[in-house]
């Protein structure tokens, strides 16, 4: 099926620069005229509410609902901070987002920092992303001119500044209070919680966080109205649209803009052009690697939050890696955990150690040094993590060796027992995608 | 410090940067990540002079620098290469073929991992997802994309970089 497009509308459009007069002349920053028009800040916040536009980032947190968590008192500076670090193996969404359509997401933050009443609102970049980081400075500059931002924005009485700031190389600092801790100036460890940001965030200051693809959806929305928004996608729950990034063995990979609550057999068979060979589904990933593996029984599944869910998975980011009949289960969970044990931040002890216990013994397994005991050992470990560390972390790190244990132990015994991967030849080729 | 240390100082143009950076924050901490991201485009790497210069700078004793510096990977805190090769080894681009890639590099390089080749010219580091699985395998050199690697590709690139043409900065799927 083919569907109308929204936040891709502008960058699909041939010819389109993403410059400030191409997004003007797409209808750009129309958005901001009606809300600041037609809307109190509370008002704003209740439409956003009444959307139920979710998060985008991971959580599915719904957005309106955390922008009124902030405390009413209008003497407070409040911030408003977009979480552009992209860093969840398999997601690569937010990255075109920006670089193809800055002044969708420069739009989107300032109806939220209107909405919220934050003066000065932060953009945290991965710091690979330095193309991205261009991109969005030279829209900055440009939307400063037009007016957009600054003082007293297109003559109201609203004064919101948009400040890039650029990480450094730390996956963590994507989880949203080692976000802060980075803005300020601290190594990336998450904050214990309570409190939320929404109270105590950034320089103590009460505070939203919300993902490029979320922010990305405001100016539509105001267009739009609520009720086209509840119309598209998996309503009540999970309605709009969905970027999900595919990639692995598709013959199409890239991002796709879908209705939330296509089934992952549509996404990957027909948006996705289907699997490379022709070959058979072994497993997917739905959501980004802190999402757990799922079989190929699972593709008729709704890729909307509930749905996933329901089959012990999660939507997570959108990042959705597909893998053929032919990949090896204990050499990608080993991949992705070497992943996780590269990128612990070392607050938690559970975690820090527990990771590269982890992965030494998925080595061990891999190499065909494993013992059957090893395998109660891995969930030992595991449960030893999940739930037990500061932030979303720990449960992350544990999914894909939980997931791939429980629909693919066979092939961990495989290893095991003959010393050897099961299915680790690929057209003659030795198939490794372990790193060691 | 070290009397033989020498003295360091951001150009006119970092300086001016800097100054409108600190614009940008209520607490001059915050500037602190940019600074050392600019402190390394000027310098190459972060070393203990700049370290204790950027510290001065922003109010900080140098521990505080130093435990950042060393959190965040993208900082060096020891010379690389003029081209710094970063290759991605995360799952999908593992499934399509990074080790291959790998394998291709370290031998057309002449050097392992972690290396710098003995003209100064490249170093070689694995880097985890760089949120272009879409276009996997992909690597970054002094930060930008090359995508879809082939051998024959890596081939071109390593060629046109020794020629002297430095690496394009373009949107995702472009290069
Ligand atoms: C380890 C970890 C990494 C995360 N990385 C990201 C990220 O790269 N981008 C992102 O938007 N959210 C990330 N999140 C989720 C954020 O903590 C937060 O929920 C999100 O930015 C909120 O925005 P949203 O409600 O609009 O989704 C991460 C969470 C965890 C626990
Ligand atoms: S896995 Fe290599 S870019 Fe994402």
């Amino acid at each position: 099926m083919k569907y109308e497009k929204v936040l891709h509308k502008n960058l699909e459009t041939p010819g389109y620069t993403g410059s400030l007069a191409d997004y003007e002349r797409q209808g750009g920053y129309q958005a901001i005229r009606k809300a600041l028009k037609e809307y109190a800040p509370t008002q704003l916040i209740d439409l956003v509410k009444r959307s139920g536009l979710r998060g985008r980032g991971g959580a599915g947190f719904p957005a309106g609902t955390k922008w009124d968590f902030l405390p009413k008192d209008p003497a407070l500076t409040r911030y408003l901070c977009c979480n552009a670090d992209e860093s969840e193996p398999g997601t690569f969404k937010d990255r075109e987002l920006i670089e193809r359509d800055p002044h969708q997401l420069i739009e989107g933050m300032i109806l939220a920092a209107y909405a919220i009443g934050a003066k000065v609102a932060y953009i945290y970049i991965r710091g690979e992303f330095v193309y991205g980081a261009q991109v969005l400075e030279r829209a900055l500059a440009e939307a400063n001119r037009a007016g957009y931002l600054g003082k007293k924005i297109l003559k109201s009485g609203t004064d919101i500044e948009i400040y890039l700031h650029r990480g450094a190389g730390a996956y963590i600092c994507g989880e949203e209070t080692a976000l802060l801790e980075s803005i300020e100036g601290k190594r990336g460890l998450p904050r214990n919680k309570p409190p939320f940001p929404a109270i105590h965030g950034l320089y103590g200051k009460p505070t939203v966080i919300n993902n490029v693809e979320t922010l990305s959806n405001l100016p539509h929305i105001v267009n739009r109205g609520v009720e086209w928004f509840t119309s598209i996608g998996s309503p009540p729950k999970s309605p709009g649209m969905r970027i999900f990034s595919v990639s692995g063995h598709v013959n199409r990979p890239g991002n796709y803009e879908v209705p939330m609550g296509i089934t992952l057999r549509e996404l990957i068979h027909e948006q996705a052009g289907g699997v490379l060979g022709n070959k058979k589904i072994k497993a997917i990933i739905p959501g980004g690697a802190s999402a757990a593996f799922l079989t190929e029984s699972s593709l008729d599944v709704k890729m909307d939050f509930e749905s996933i869910a329901q089959v012990g998975s999660m939507l997570g980011s959108g990042g959705v890696t597909v893998m053929d009949e032919d990949t090896c289960m204990v050499s990608a969970a080993l991949n992705l955990m070497e992943f996780f044990a590269h990128e612990t931040c070392g607050k938690c002890s559970p975690c820090r150690e527990g990771s590269s216990w982890l992965v030494q013994m998925m080595r061990r397994i891999e190499h065909g040094h494993g013992r059957m005991e090893d395998l109660d050992q891995l969930v030992r470990i595991c449960n030893n993590i999940g739930g037990k560390t500061v932030c979303a972390f720990g449960d992350a790190e544990i999914a894909p060796i939980l997931s791939t244990l429980k629909h693919w132990r066979s092939e961990y015994e495989y290893h095991i027992k003959e010393k050897k991967c099961l299915v680790g030849n690929r057209g003659g080729q030795l198939l490794t995608i372990g790193k060691h | 410090m070290n009397p033989e240390t020498k003295k360091v100082e951001f150009s006119e143009k970092a300086q001016k940067e800097i100054r409108e950076l600190l614009t940008h924050y209520p607490d001059k901490r915050s500037a602190l990540l940019p600074v050392l991201n600019l402190a390394q485009a000027e310098f190459g790497y972060i070393s203990e002079e700049v370290m204790i210069m950027v510290a001065r700078l922003l109010d900080l004793t140098p521990p505080k620098v130093f435990e950042v510096l060393t959190f965040y990977t993208l900082l060096n805190d020891r010379p690389v290469g003029k081209y710094l090769i970063q290759l991605c080894r995360t799952l999908s681009c593992a499934l399509v073929g990074s080790e291959n890639v790998l394998g291709h590099l370290k031998q057309r390089l002449g050097i392992e991992v972690g290396e710098t080749t003995r003209d100064g010219l490249f170093t070689l580091r694995t880097v985890e997802c760089l949120a272009s699985c879409g276009t996997a395998p992909v690597m970054q050199i002094n930060g930008a994309f090359y995508e879809k690697l082939t051998r024959e590709k890596v081939d071109r690139i390593l060629d046109d970089l020794k020629r002297g043409d430095p690496p394009v900065l373009k949107p995702m799927g472009e290069n």
